[in-house]
């Protein structure tokens, strides 16, 4: 291993993990117990018969101080938006205001049931039909239902609507578009929604390949799938065209909302053309990533197709009190209930923080930042697509992989070493070595030089000292580790007697 | 009130070193027929004070059920939180953090889902489990699916019993045509087709069985009879269980479920509307290969370190696109690590007493309400913390009587099905005082 002298944290003994909850405490240790029973106890062996459970389910058994060291620990092995720059693309890694984190908490909206009558969830579903008018109104696309849990939910619940609008036309499809570049939840949904995927190449700008969508595009086509902007950062400048073609065969366009962020108040997916949208709350609207969930996935679709949307739909009535209603040719629920209800708290007050134009001038603020920080890096590696950007852009790092056998993972691991999240890497996948970064609206200028800085550094490491960059990284809690082996020893949950 | 760091003076300064004088130049590629040209439709901006007072007042504009004496369950119970839970939550390495991909700086968040994984296994018996799936619904639908998909078969067999939801979410999905469901009718609170004979012709050439057990009434089901027929005909059993209920009933692997299910918000996850909290998915190690969602493994780095990661990805969609076993992608990681810590905090024995509390309590306000003979037994079969009793009056006209005076008195069952016509469907959980049950009795009879 080489040494690294600058930019390396001292390395201690315990930084790594130390050690499984099953591991800590012992049987009588308690933490939290019911209190005493204050109704006669049952005979579990009389109630549940043979159903009774023989043996304890082997749960730890810890203190208060055991699980709040456990978990401090934990964290201390884990990057967040907090620890610094996150500027995975595609991803928005955009800072959780903390007053979000507050409003979902608030007994008002944490302690509802979720069939509690209408009358006594008035806040909660004003504050839903609130949210679901402003994303309406952000997408142009002004039926929304924000029951999805996730963006691929939320694609999923948009090309169902697909699915049931083409078969009350008497018209069904068996095909859908996807461009080359797209997100591995586009294919993935496509299938699970029982049609086959047709993919559509990029041309030489990193557009859709206009003549190729033209030769695909049939009535058998039920839809396209398209990121606009794209996952090259680049916003297709054909859109018009593309979504006239699309309907021009009675097929409809679906935008993964995934980079909605660029656009807001600049130019509205029902304005290109679109109809259906999802959008990730966990992204745009500032909502926390929490590790991999929970996001949300409200999808906004045009009037015509809004009589396919899951219901309930809750909705302001005429004396000015709210209810919820299913819309008459409802393709049905996409999961029980209302959706994840306490990330909808938290976009809508972040939508209400903002207001119209603070939305605005934060998609221009990403735009900004992400041309910035591309001008900044684009004589150190390559630029595969030498246009201006949207919210994000991608560089490739084939000039270090032919001069010097440095690879794009092995630069990205080098900048956890610098105290950075890698960008996003090898997708999209038509870039060779690819780096896909994404900085956001919220990331103070230093911070962008200081990522532009250490990038740049590991541009010339690379150039150096090969070898270095390729064992990074040195100062994380661990080193890279053996994938090969956890597929071909697995070892996916801790046994009793262990 | 907004959220951006950079002064109007770090911009001009960013603006000239793009070569642009002003961010409009920065969206040439929008055609100008899509440029929205006016301002958009929405409120203006709030200062974080005049948010904290409007977010309140909405709050305020609802009864929350956790101030009431809460009886309703179906899917989303009251079960007590410790603080603990929350703290470790709030933590910003954990819910600012992105799904760990870079394990190198995730080893928070990956050994935390690896413990989660491991309690999961624990509860339901069963040998690997996911990293969580949507909601309980959702896990049930990606069950059956995994099910087809094991057996190369179609059909889906799955009890009438099972949350109403739960069932128009697995209709939804079986809507691509890939799928075929039937389904088997309930008769006095468990699942039958016309005895066992019925359930073996029904269940003939079937991919999978899908039962609930605690069902959508609180029933246990005979899952010693299910599992044989289910097996006999080589399908593959998914059971959807209540994970608190697990603290004191046996796991369903006794019964050789090849999936268990659930939803589980009981598990340190506040009511919340119903959302967030999480599915959770466990099955056997054989049939890892068609598990949908993430699965976290402990391996260990060039340092011979112990390490985790996520692995098994080639079954997903970032990695195998139209061919994965699901879209999924975002999950409900905090939610499972709430659960995680929840569990932590009641351990092992504080969960069975936990559970046992919720079935003691429920059992003696069932007796005390039957007492009153304003409600009368539908059936008689073995319930944990929830069952359905049938009211001597008007449904509707009670609950609101109820609620006036502060308790939130069950679900109406009548939508379900026309044979539960005044069929209320209660929940007791741990938070239910002796006090409260006595007095929502005593309010009853007042009636």
């Amino acid at each position: 291993m080489s040494e690294n002298t600058t930019h390396t944290p001292d390395v201690g003994p315990d930084r790594g993990p130390r050690g499984l909850i099953f591991e800590v405490g012992s049987d009588d240790a308690r933490c939290v117990a019911p209190p005493e029973l204050d109704v006669p106890a049952v005979d579990l062996g009389e109630i549940l018969g043979t159903a009774t459970r023989e043996s304890l389910a082997q749960l730890p058994q810890v203190t208060e101080v055991e699980i709040a060291r456990h978990y401090a620990h934990l964290a201390s092995m884990n990057f967040g938006v907090d620890s610094g720059m996150y500027p995975l693309g595609s991803c928005t890694m955009k800072y959780n205001p903390r007053i979000n984190e507050d409003a979902a908490r608030l007994e008002g909206f944490a302690a509802l049931h979720p069939a509690q009558p209408d009358d006594t969830v008035q806040g909660a579903l004003e504050l839903m039909v609130t949210l679901a008018d402003a994303l309406g109104e952000i997408s142009g696309l002004p039926a929304v239902t924000l029951q999805p849990a996730a963006g691929a939910h939320g694609e999923y619940t948009g090309l169902m609507c697909f699915r049931a609008y083409h078969t009350a036309q008497g018209d069904p499809r068996s095909r859908v578009l996807i461009p080359d570049a797209a997100h591995g939840t586009n294919p993935a949904t496509v299938a699970m929604c029982g049609y086959e995927v047709t993919t559509i190449p990029s041309d030489d700008k990193g557009r859709v390949d206009i003549a190729a969508l033209r030769e695909a595009l049939d009535t058998d086509v039920a839809a396209l799938m398209l990121t606009n902007p794209n996952t090259l950062g680049l916003f297709d400048d054909q859109i018009l065209e593309i979504t006239a073609a699309v309907h021009e065969v009675g097929a409809l366009a679906y935008c993964d909302g995934a980079n909605l962020n660029a656009i807001m108040g600049v130019t509205r997916p029902g304005d290109m053309g679109f109809d259906a949208l999802h959008i990730n709350l966990h992204k745009t609207f500032s909502t926390p990533h929490g590790g991999g969930g929970p996001g949300a996935g409200p999808v906004c679709v045009t009037s015509a197709l809004g009589e396919f949307l899951p219901g309930p739909i809750p909705v302001k009535l005429e004396d000015g009190s709210y209810a919820c209603k299913t819309p008459a040719q409802s393709i049905g629920r996409v999961r029980s209930f209302y959706g994840n209800f306490g990330v909808l708290v938290r976009a809508y007050a972040y939508i209400r923080a903002l207001g119209g134009s603070g939305i605005k001038e934060s998609a221009e603020q990403a735009v900004l930042s992400a041309n910035y920080l591309k001008e900044r890096l684009k004589d150190a590696f390559d630029l595969p697509f030498e246009r201006i950007c949207m919210h994000e852009f991608v560089l490739s790092g084939r000039r270090q992989k032919k001069e010097h056998g440095v690879r794009t993972l092995d630069m990205a691991k080098r900048l956890l070493d610098y105290g950075f999240h890698p960008p996003t890497v090898y997708f999209p996948l038509i870039v060779e070595e690819s780096l896909m970064i994404e900085p956001t609206e919220t990331e103070p200028l230093k911070d962008l030089d200081r990522f532009a800085d250490a990038m740049i550094a590991i541009a010339e490491e690379a150039a150096v000292d090969p070898e270095m960059v390729k064992g990074a990284p040195y100062s994380t809690p661990v080193r890279r580790v053996d994938e090969a082996r956890a597929v071909k020893q697995p070892d996916l949950r801790w046994s009793h007697g262990e | 009130m907004g959220y951006i760091p950079i002064t109007c003076e770090q911009r001009e300064e960013m603006l000239r070193a793009v070569g642009v004088s002003s961010t409009r130049e920065l969206f040439v590629d929008v055609p100008a027929e899509a440029v929205l040209d006016r301002d958009m439709d929405m409120p203006g901006p709030m200062s974080e004070m005049e948010l904290a007072t409007h977010l309140r007042e909405l709050a305020d504009a609802n009864s929350p059920a956790g101030r009431m004496a809460n009886f309703a369950g179906a899917g989303c119970y009251d079960h007590y939180v410790p603080s603990i839970v929350d703290h470790v939550l709030r933590k910003p390495e954990f819910f600012t953090a992105y799904t760990p991909y870079q394990p190198e700086v995730s080893q928070g968040t990956l050994q935390a889902i690896y413990e989660f994984q491991s309690m999961i296994c624990e509860l339901t018996g069963m040998e690997v489990a996911n990293a969580s799936m949507y909601d309980g619904a959702t896990a049930m639908v990606e069950a059956a699916f995994m099910g087809a998909r094991v057996t190369k078969r179609s059909k889906i067999v799955v009890s009438d019993a099972v949350h109403p939801q739960w069932l128009e979410t697995l209709d939804t999905y079986a809507t691509a045509g890939t799928v075929e469901v039937v389904r088997v009718p309930f008769e006095s609170g468990v699942t039958v087709a016309d005895g066992e004979a019925g359930l073996r012709a029904v269940v003939e050439g079937a991919a999978v069985v899908v039962i609930a057990s605690p069902n959508y009434f609180g029933s246990l089901e005979d899952l010693e009879l299910i599992s044989g027929i289910a097996h006999d005909a080589g399908a593959l059993l998914v059971v959807a269980t209540n994970p608190m209920l697990l603290g004191v009933m046996e796991p369903p692997s006794s019964w050789g479920a090849d999936i268990v299910v659930g939803e589980g918000q009981p598990l340190g996850n506040a009511m919340s509307l119903g959302g967030p909290a999480f599915g959770f998915f466990a099955c056997t190690q054989k049939n890892i290969r068609q598990m949908p969602g993430r699965v976290v493994g402990r391996t260990v780095d060039v340092d011979g370190k112990d390490a985790f990661v996520l692995t098994f990805s080639t079954r997903e969609q970032h990695i195998r696109r139209e061919r994965a076993t699901s879209n999924i992608c975002s999950n409900q990681a905090l939610c499972a690590l709430a659960a995680a810590v929840y569990m932590s905090a009641v351990g092992r024995h504080g969960l069975a007493d936990t559970a046992r509390a919720c079935v003691s309590k429920a059992h003696y306000l069932r007796e005390q309400l039957l007492a009153t003979g304003r409600f009368t037994s539908p059936w008689e079969t073995p319930f944990g913390y929830e069952f359905a009793l049938e009211y001597q009056g008007d449904v509707g006209e009670m609950q609101r009587a109820m609620l006036d005076r502060g308790i939130l008195a069950g679900v109406d069952l009548s939508p379900v099905a026309p044979q539960l016509a005044a069929h209320v469907l209660f929940a007791v959980t741990e938070r239910r005082t002796r006090a409260e049950l006595d007095d929502f009795v005593r309010e009853v009879v007042s009636l």
